[in-house]
């Protein structure tokens, strides 16, 4: 029998303050880079025009832009998407008094200074997009509070299936992978459109299921072994449902690896979203959800606060005081 | 319930003949414009699997009442009234399965798929096809006014020397708002000889010039029309014409000797019938000129009207509105007019008639509408998207049965059996509430294979533990199902929450993504739950005397 982790005891509390030096590390530049250089909003966030062109034959991006130029259309982004012919051409909504119907008249013009570098005809318009501003402001907020909500239905699940206090710790470890996500997300300048909206709530449900798992084993093991303390517990139940974790994220990463590398350019930000959602969802369910969880049971204990909640020296591995037949 | 192996060989047979009915190609009926123009039905056998607009290709597009030039006094009616006329309209435009629906309180969201002419349909879309019949002016209201109007136009500061510098004060003037409304070189105006007053010398009557005599028509450069357009918006100096006369422009240029002219026309502000009173219009051909013209009829009560007013204005010239924009030149009322006429398009393509007749059928919108979103994808984009996302469903897929064969062996391979199941499931169950699957749906159903196995990752780790505590095969496979179902319901619940929260808030891809999402959850839950371990049951039943499992 092929098994991984199967006799793991490792003291995953104990080294629970270098985790929080890890998540510092990781998170502090994130969101150092966000508030320096921002979010990298789509066009669907901010308002605007995106067209994507396919031309019969390579085009110099030097070209396209003073082509864009004479038609008064600045600071466009033009970007190679997929193949050396293809461009995707964003022209943001700049001013705040605009209105939808300059989107309208942005994509004419962008249409005219391509006619004029590349030749009517030698090009094909693969997909347009115009946002109003009002609709991308509207869609943001949507968004956001998408999150939010979500977050409060989450707690109240778990509030009612297991206690409150075990809610709390999944959905502060969930606020800490939306957060990571998002640091991740500045750190490439990943583009937030609505798909990476939908890859950080899909994350969110991913991380979520994985606590949850935790959180199920631990609820069973305060039954089963009734004389360990809560730290030993919760150590017994990351490790014993450690084999499980290895196979599923194994199952995820592939076939988002497959996504990466085969589904196409658009799909592409969608699934590096999910597949660093899946390594943040993974380690906030050890190293955050588990130990916040006791920190809140050492706060306002519950029925679950048993043992010494801040053990000093290390309590003995919990897997070896078991039976040798395991 | 379902105890026994036949009652749940014979649900799960249930489950995949409908799962295989519900995808099996089927012939379907489209409607579609044909070579001559013509509205017919063709039928294509395919898949009932509905794609999205990513990747089929076609245009979104979600309009909003425009009231920057008329404010409506109801606009919750005013929007209703829009819907019915852009279904009527989009109806005759003939597109496979359109999507019209009101969006919110004050959005029309309008989902064309596989249109091949997007600049038409977004015409078609936009058009307020608001058609007006008036009788021109005989007064000579705006040759009184101008004089007038120069005046004032004066005393505004606005002077007809110096002529260069001129239209950026106008501008300034006028604000942003009609500067907007003007969006053509405003410049061309310095180009105009300008002789007296600013508009006596850009206005003149036809008939003075000797492009014709229709009485209320006046020529003006054709360069100077934005410049004339903004000043005679201008409040103060649009006072200065009588009450009851109104100043239209018409709808294209027009050549009279070298010059390019505008016609201006002074109207009766009365309309003596509106395309309310429409009921039928056509495209043809005029047999005469060769030029498109659209016929249209009229219903009894408009019939009447229009009747009795042409025949009060015999001899009289009548324009011919549509959206505010006089059509050709006014021609003259010969006789009683009934319940028929007709409209000559002169220089416009006989797709141009047949548009218009389509929209002046399907009724005029009530408000102009605005374009606030639009998006548009290529066929050939759909396609190479859909396959990209198969390609890597199918790598990804290939990996997931390795990582499971090679950890489970013979395990594994239920398992894999369940995810076959998985996949036919989810599909069948997609087509079947007839859901769309968009681009980001077809990620989420490659991504779901990957987490589809989790509910079988949890049952087979939970059999491997109860095995190395020593229970016997039998009992190790029932406790692992037993135990590993709270944390199978758990976590799927708090999943479907997500896609609840994602389906509420997003737009049409999104919410494909997110009812794939959660049909992906119910065929997994019904896959690892009840399909494993059915066969689970079978194995046992044909090896009772197994005693090591290999899992």
């Amino acid at each position: 029998m092929l098994r991984f982790f199967g006799h793991a005891s490792y003291d995953f509390i104990r080294v629970r303050r270098t985790a929080y030096v890890v998540t510092a590390a990781v998170l502090l530049p994130g969101l150092f880079l966000l508030l320096v250089r921002g979010l990298n909003y789509s066009i669907e966030f901010t308002g605007g025009t995106l067209l994507q062109v396919q031309s019969s034959q390579p085009v110099n991006v030097a070209d396209l832009r003073s082509g864009l130029d004479r038609e008064g259309i600045r600071g466009a982004e033009i970007q190679n998407f997929g193949a050396p012919n293809e461009y995707v051409i964003r022209a943001r909504v700049g001013k705040p008094g605009s209105d939808a119907n300059d989107t309208q008249i942005t994509a004419a013009a962008v249409r005219k200074a391509l006619d004029g570098v590349l030749g009517a005809g030698k090009y094909t318009v693969v997909r347009t997009e115009a946002v109003g501003p009002k609709v991308g402001g509207e869609l943001r907020q949507k968004a956001f509070l998408a999150i939010f909500l979500s977050f409060f239905a989450v707690l109240a699940y778990l509030a009612y299936r297991f206690e409150w206090r075990f809610g709390l710790a999944a959905v502060v470890a969930t606020a800490h992978d939306i957060l990571a996500t998002i640091a991740f997300i500045a750190a490439l300048r990943l583009e937030v459109s609505l798909t990476v909206v939908a890859a950080i709530l899909s994350m969110v449900g991913y991380s979520l299921n994985d606590t949850i798992i935790i959180f199920d084993r631990v609820r069973e093991n305060l039954h089963k072994h009734k004389n360990e303390s809560l730290v030993q517990i919760l150590n017994r139940s990351i490790n014993e449902t450690l084999p499980r974790s290895i196979l599923t994220h194994g199952t995820t990463l592939a076939t988002l690896l497959a996504l990466i590398i085969f589904g196409g350019a658009v799909i592409r930000p969608f699934a590096l979203v999910m597949f660093f959602g899946v390594f943040t969802g993974t380690f906030s369910s050890i190293f955050i959800a588990a130990p916040v969880l006791m920190a809140i049971q050492k706060r306002w204990p519950g029925a679950a606060a048993r043992g010494h909640l801040n053990p000093k020296p290390a309590p003995a591995p919990p897997r070896k005081a078991q039976p040798a037949g395991r | 319930m379902f105890s026994t192996i036949r009652s749940r060989l014979i649900v799960i047979a249930v489950l995949i003949v409908g799962s295989v009915y519900f995808l099996f190609p089927r012939d379907v009926t489209i409607r579609e414009p044909g070579p001559n123009g013509v509205m017919h039905d063709v039928t294509v056998t395919r898949v009932p699997l509905k794609r999205g607009l990513d990747l089929q290709g076609g245009m979104h597009l979600a309009l909003e009442l425009d009231q920057s030039k008329q404010v409506s006094a109801d606009p919750a009616k005013d929007l209703e009234l829009a819907l019915t006329v852009m279904r009527k309209r989009i109806d005759e435009f003939g597109v496979e399965e359109p999507l019209i629906q009101k969006v919110g309180e004050n959005r029309i969201v309008v989902e064309l798929a596989g249109i091949t002419d997007p600049a038409r349909a977004k015409a078609i879309v936009q058009r307020s096809a608001f058609l007006e019949f008036k009788i021109t002016d005989e007064t000579q209201a705006l040759e009184k006014a101008l004089p007038a109007m120069d005046r004032t136009l004066r005393n505004l500061g606005i002077k007809s020397e110096g002529a260069p510098t001129q239209p950026s004060a106008v501008q300034q003037l006028l604000g942003g708002d009609s500067a907007k409304a003007t969006p053509k070189d405003s410049t061309a105006a310095d180009t105009a000889t300008v002789t007296g007053g600013v508009l006596s010398g850009l206005i003149q009557p036809a008939m003075a010039t000797g492009a014709g005599n229709t009485p209320g028509e006046y020529a003006v450069p054709e360069p100077a029309y934005p410049r004339v357009d903004s000043l005679l918006n201008i409040p103060a100096v649009a006072r200065q014409l009588p009450r009851g006369i109104t100043l239209r422009w018409s709808s294209s240029p027009t050549s009279v000797g070298v010059q390019s002219v505008r016609f201006l026309y002074a109207l009766d502000d009365r309309s003596i019938v509106t395309g309310a009173n429409l009921v039928d219009a056509q495209a043809q051909i005029d047999p005469l000129t060769n030029g498109p013209l659209v016929t249209f009829e009229l219903d009894r009560a408009g019939g009447r009207k229009f009747g009795e007013e042409t025949g009060k204005h015999v001899g009289d010239y009548m324009a011919i509105l549509l959206d505010g924009r006089v059509q050709g030149r006014p021609p003259v009322i010969q006789s009683r007019i009934g319940r028929n006429g007709q409209i000559t398009l002169a220089g416009r393509t006989l797709q141009e008639a047949q548009d218009l007749a389509l929209t002046l059928k399907a009724g005029a919108l009530p408000i102009p509408l605005k374009i606030v979103e639009e998006r548009q994808v290529g066929a050939s984009l759909g396609s190479d998207s859909i396959r990209k996302g198969i390609t890597a469903g199918l790598i990804g897929t290939i990996l997931v049965v390795l990582i499971m064969v090679g950890y489970y062996r013979l395990s594994g391979v239920l398992a894999v059996a369940a995810l076959a199941g998985y996949i036919l499931f989810t599909l069948g169950g997609l087509s079947m509430i007839e859901a769309t699957l968009t681009l980001p749906g077809l990620a989420g159903i490659v991504l779901s294979i990957g987490i589809a196995v989790d509910a079988n990752v949890l049952i087979f780790e939970r059999i491997r533990e109860e095995l190395l505590n020593g229970k016997t095969v039998r009992l190790a496979v029932d406790e692992g199902f037993r135990h590993a179902m709270n944390a199978i319901v758990d976590s799927n619940v708090s999943t479907v929450l997500t896609a609840l929260f994602l389906f509420q808030f997003g737009t049409g891809p999104v919410k494909g993504f997110a009812v794939t999402l959660i049909m992906g959850i119910i065929a997994s839950m019904i896959t690892a739950i009840f399909v494993t371990r059915t066969l689970f049951m079978i194995w046992l039943e044909r090896r009772p005397a197994m005693s090591t499992l290999s899992i």
